[in-house]
């Protein structure tokens, strides 16, 4: 038997109170009180209760919680909602186009590249932000961009069909 | 009070729009023969006779079905929907599927092990016949014409020039009455709707994102969870102290029984933060002994085991033996890891019963474990099952259900919904046993196989909730804490440890015993496939170094014992596709077979690949992969593909990258960094074939591609670099010390 000794309580958990984050998501002025150190997925989720970012780690190691910001994909759950201040976030709802489906979405419908889908927000965010600085990407280019995301279904070839498809009907 | 959640939405995301194409089983159509035969009824019909639990037929338009089995991204709920809305001639989208509800649906007992199709659609089709026949028969009265004048579509019932529809009929309709048992099946040569290959309705939601997931929903007032778990199983708490923690931001309340910590907060982020700091600062009874990852292919070896022969075929000749070979595997702990950790909502009403939302495949057997934890009667606990992520067997989708409800149950009238961190996910679920397969031959002097002899040593494969608190991860830590029973080990058909350990090949002599280990180092419970990975991959590679040692083609030895027509067929259209015939051979490539009937009664399944070994650092790659399947009658190929496929791409990542690392303490893995999977530069092009077998029954394809992936990789080392892999994974240093040890 050994004993873990007790860590000293630090001050490190106090937050500091910080006025209002405004930016824009998916088009629209919003404004939240949060909590200085909450991430942009804790403010998405929490606060805007949007469902496209998930949480799957919260280290920025498999993609689930991608949003944009302007037209980068970041990972929500390891950028401090603070940075998006001033800047325009979109989310997988945010990418419909008059509410329905985009080319993209469309694409990822019609391959039915999900099985249990839980990676397919990454997968779209990522991807979409690929297609818009390279319509015309290759096989290898959609692998690489995507090689970041994690995928545990085994779906990952119907997806870069999905992306492939995308950039071909666009 | 009510958990702000639109009854509706759970509706919609337990299926109620959900059109998934699926494979339709041919055990319907068995089934349809023994209904027409007499009054047996088929299926859960039997435990639940009576046509309302099944289905309700409503004045708006609208058809409830509701089923025990759930929907875990596998697509089972539109099949069964398919089969309803055939035999009750209405169009599909007519269906509002209520899947997984304690309260409203039949228990049909966990979803798993491929038994949705041959148990629940074979009831629900029988259950919607009946509903035809007393709809018809109220039709013509209602008319004032002979039954056999009626015409049927879409719940619209003609004769002649009038009508009437099943909405119309709903004030006469009588379905609190049990299945006769005698109401006739469409004929197949009618069926519309089975054997279509429907998009997934549920996909549109997961493309767009509307909530769907249980992780993804966040209703009104609702407060965040966290549990602050011991530094390892069977730690225990000596002191912490409460009073920073109830002090850190947003913080409601911390919750202490025995060694159980647990925290309420106003963000999840916030819930994470102060389990963090409870887990940092606590004072725990931390035990060592565990044999670490290095360790325990010989303790598998060593460990106190009960001994079962599960077969025994003497070989009946007398042809002498020219020589013995013998191998041995290890398959280390692999991990379900689904991307979403787990999650649950619970709220705890003024009646005092607690309802959770859950993406548990056991809804009444987790309800009345948790029931049994929190001492409270039968029936307070109303589980909800919602979508979650991809499970592939049991991992903490019980434990988030049983966390949520034991801090909802601390907090009456707050609906609080808890979501694992990543660390929490991957070191306390319930992992894939390790295990050692011990393989030997006699053969004779053409190195034909005489006498076959298969050692399998293994931990258990089932720990389930199964009504048992002592399966909830968190009552173990109670006070007073509940005792964790011992799995035992299945037997046949389906088997556990012992899955897929008996052969398919006809060899003269087979034996096979079962090394059954009740002690469990690290947790363990149901991982697809259970004991049949690593089985198939043992006996897979083993009678390919049999081919080798005896200068034979790999898929022509095989032939040579695999006398079963369709198993044949599977294995050479699988070479066929892969090109193994005119296969030319380059350097450092090598190409790899294998095949295995999953339970040796379902799906048959090979998988050939081709692999690239970088000699410098040992890096193996999968360069191309091909699948041939056989699951009976196909309904819908492209649901076949994605599954079979899917778990392929799986099982090359448990080959290549997969196990669990611990060290005489604790868990090492606790995140994707520590417990890397297979990524898209990684995953190969896959080219499925599909055997239909029209008219024979469905078999089943979610776990029957993954042993034969794994032992084709294998092979394929083996062939790229003339040493074999015997220990998984198959990770660079790995390789690169078997290349250098040659
Ligand atoms: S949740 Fe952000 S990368 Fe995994
Ligand atoms: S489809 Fe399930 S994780 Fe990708």
């Amino acid at each position: 038997m050994s004993n873990s000794g007790p860590e000293q309580v630090t001050e490190s958990w106090k937050e500091e109170v910080i006025p209002m984050l405004n930016f824009r998501l998916n088009g629209q002025d919003v404004s939240v009180d949060a909590p200085g150190n909450a991430t942009l997925l804790s403010v998405l989720s929490n606060d805007l209760k949007q469902a496209g970012p998930k949480f799957g780690c919260g280290l920025s190691q498999c993609g689930a919680c991608s949003v944009l910001i302007d037209s980068d994909p970041v990972r929500a759950c390891q950028t401090q909602a603070q940075a998006a201040v001033g800047r325009s976030v979109t989310t997988l709802e945010g990418l419909r186009e008059d509410g329905e489906p985009n080319a993209l979405q469309r694409a990822m419908i019609a391959e039915q590249a999900a099985q249990c889908g839980y990676c397919a927000n990454g997968m779209i965010i990522v991807a979409q932000a690929l297609l818009d600085r390279n319509p015309t990407p290759t096989e290898q280019d959609v692998r690489s961009a995507l090689n970041g995301n994690l995928c545990r279904c085994g779906t990952h070839n119907r997806i870069v069909r999905a992306v492939l498809r995308a950039a071909q009907e666009a | 009070m009510n958990l702000m959640i639109d009854r509706r939405t759970f509706l919609k995301g337990t299926g109620g729009f959900l059109a998934v194409s699926f494979l339709l089983p041919s055990a319907v159509f068995a089934q349809q023969a023994a209904a027409n035969a007499g009054p047996e009824l088929p299926g859960d019909l039997r435990n639940h006779p009576q046509l309302s639990s099944w289905l309700r037929i409503n004045a708006d338009g609208t058809v409830n079905l509701f089923i025990g089995k759930v929907e875990l991204g596998q697509g089972a709920l539109t099949a069964v929907g398919q089969v309803a809305a055939e035999e009750l001639v209405i169009d599909f989208n007519r269906l509002v599927i209520l899947a997984g509800d304690t309260e409203l649906c039949p228990d049909e007992g966990t979803t798993a092990g491929s038994q949705t199709m041959p148990n629940c659609a074979p009831a629900v089709q029988q259950a919607a016949a009946e509903i035809r026949a007393i709809l018809r028969k109220l039709a013509a009265e209602k008319l004032g014409v002979g039954e056999d004048t009626l015409t049927l579509a879409d719940g619209t019932i003609t004769s002649g020039g009038q009508s009437v529809t099943y909405w119309d009929l709903v004030a006469d309709l009588q379905l609190e009455v049990d299945a006769t048992g005698t109401a006739p099946l469409l004929p197949i040569a009618e069926h519309k709707v089975i054997g279509q290959n429907i998009p997934r309705v549920d996909i549109p939601a997961k493309m767009t994102g509307e909530a769907i997931f249980v992780q993804e929903m966040n209703p009104e007032g609702v407060l965040y969870g966290a549990i602050a778990r011991p530094p390892t199983y069977k730690a225990t708490l000596n002191d912490v102290d409460l009073a920073p923690i109830e002090a850190m931001p947003g913080v409601r309340q911390v919750i202490r029984n025995g060694s159980f910590l647990g925290v309420i907060a106003e963000r999840q982020d916030q819930a994470w933060a102060a389990a963090d700091a409870l887990e940092r600062t606590a004072n725990w009874n931390v035990p060592t002994g565990l044999p670490g990852h290095d360790g325990m292919e010989e303790w598998l070896l060593t460990a106190e085991a009960e001994e079962k022969e599960w077969k025994n075929t003497v070989r009946a000749d007398g042809t002498a033996v020219a020589e013995t070979y013998e191998a041995q595997y290890y398959r280390p702990y692999h991990m379900h890891g689904s991307i979403g950790t787990s999650a649950a909502i619970a709220q705890k009403g003024e009646d005092g019963k607690i309802t959770v939302w859950t993406h548990s495949q056991s809804v009444w057997a987790t309800a009345a474990a948790i029931e049994k934890m929190l001492g409270l009667a039968e029936g307070m606990v109303h589980a909800i099952h919602t979508e979650g992520s991809g499970c592939y067997g049991h991992n903490m989708a019980d434990d988030a259900a049983a966390d949520a409800c034991l801090l909802a149950n601390a907090m009456p009238g707050t609906p609080i919904k808890l979501q694992y961190t990543r660390a929490g996910e991957h070191k306390w679920e319930p992992y894939g046993s390790a295990m050692v397969n011990k393989l030997s031959a006699t053969l004779d002097a053409e190195g034909n196989i005489l006498d076959w002899e298969h050692h399998i040593y293994s931990t258990p494969h089932g720990s389930r909730p199964g009504g048992n608190p002592g399966n909830l991860l968190s009552a173990r830590y109670l006070d007073p804490p509940f005792e964790q029973p011992t799995p035992n080990d299945g037997g046949p058909p389906n088997f556990s440890a012992t899955r897929n350990g008996l052969t398919n090949y006809e060899l003269p002599g087979e034996r096979v015993v079962t090394h059954f280990i009740r002690e469990m180092p690290l947790r363990v419970s149901s991982t697809r496939g259970l004991g049949a990975y690593a089985n198939v991959v043992a006996i897979e590679q083993f009678i390919d170094e049999l081919a080798v040692k005896a200068g034979a083609d790999p898929v022509e030895y095989r032939l040579r014992f695999l006398k079963d027509e369709r198993m044949r067929d599977v294995l050479t259209r699988c070479a066929e596709a892969f090109g193994w015939d005119n296969y030319e051979r380059q350097p450092n490539r090598g190409r790899g077979i294998a095949i295995a009937r999953y339970k040796n009664y379902a799906a048959m399944t090979a998988v050939a690949v081709e692999v690239q070994v970088t000699r410098r650092n040992g890096l193996v790659r999968v360069l191309r992969a091909v699948t041939a399947n056989d699951g009976g009658h196909i309904v819908s190929p492209d649901g076949m593909a994605n599954q079979v496929e899917g778990g392929a791409i799986q099982a090359f990542s448990w080959a290549l990258k997969e196990e669990v690392k611990f060290d005489n303490t604790q868990v090492l893995s606790t995140d994707w960094a520590s417990y890397p999977i297979l990524t898209f530069g990684e995953v190969p092009p896959v080219e499925n074939v599909l055997i239909d077998r029209p008219g024979e029954p469905y078999l089943g394809n979610g776990e029957s591609s993954q042993g034969p992936a794994g032992a084709a990789v294998a092979n394929a080392i083996a062939d790229a670099i003339g040493t074999r892999m015997r220990h998984g994974p198959y990770t660079p240093d790995r390789v690169l010390d078997a290349i250098r040890n040659a």
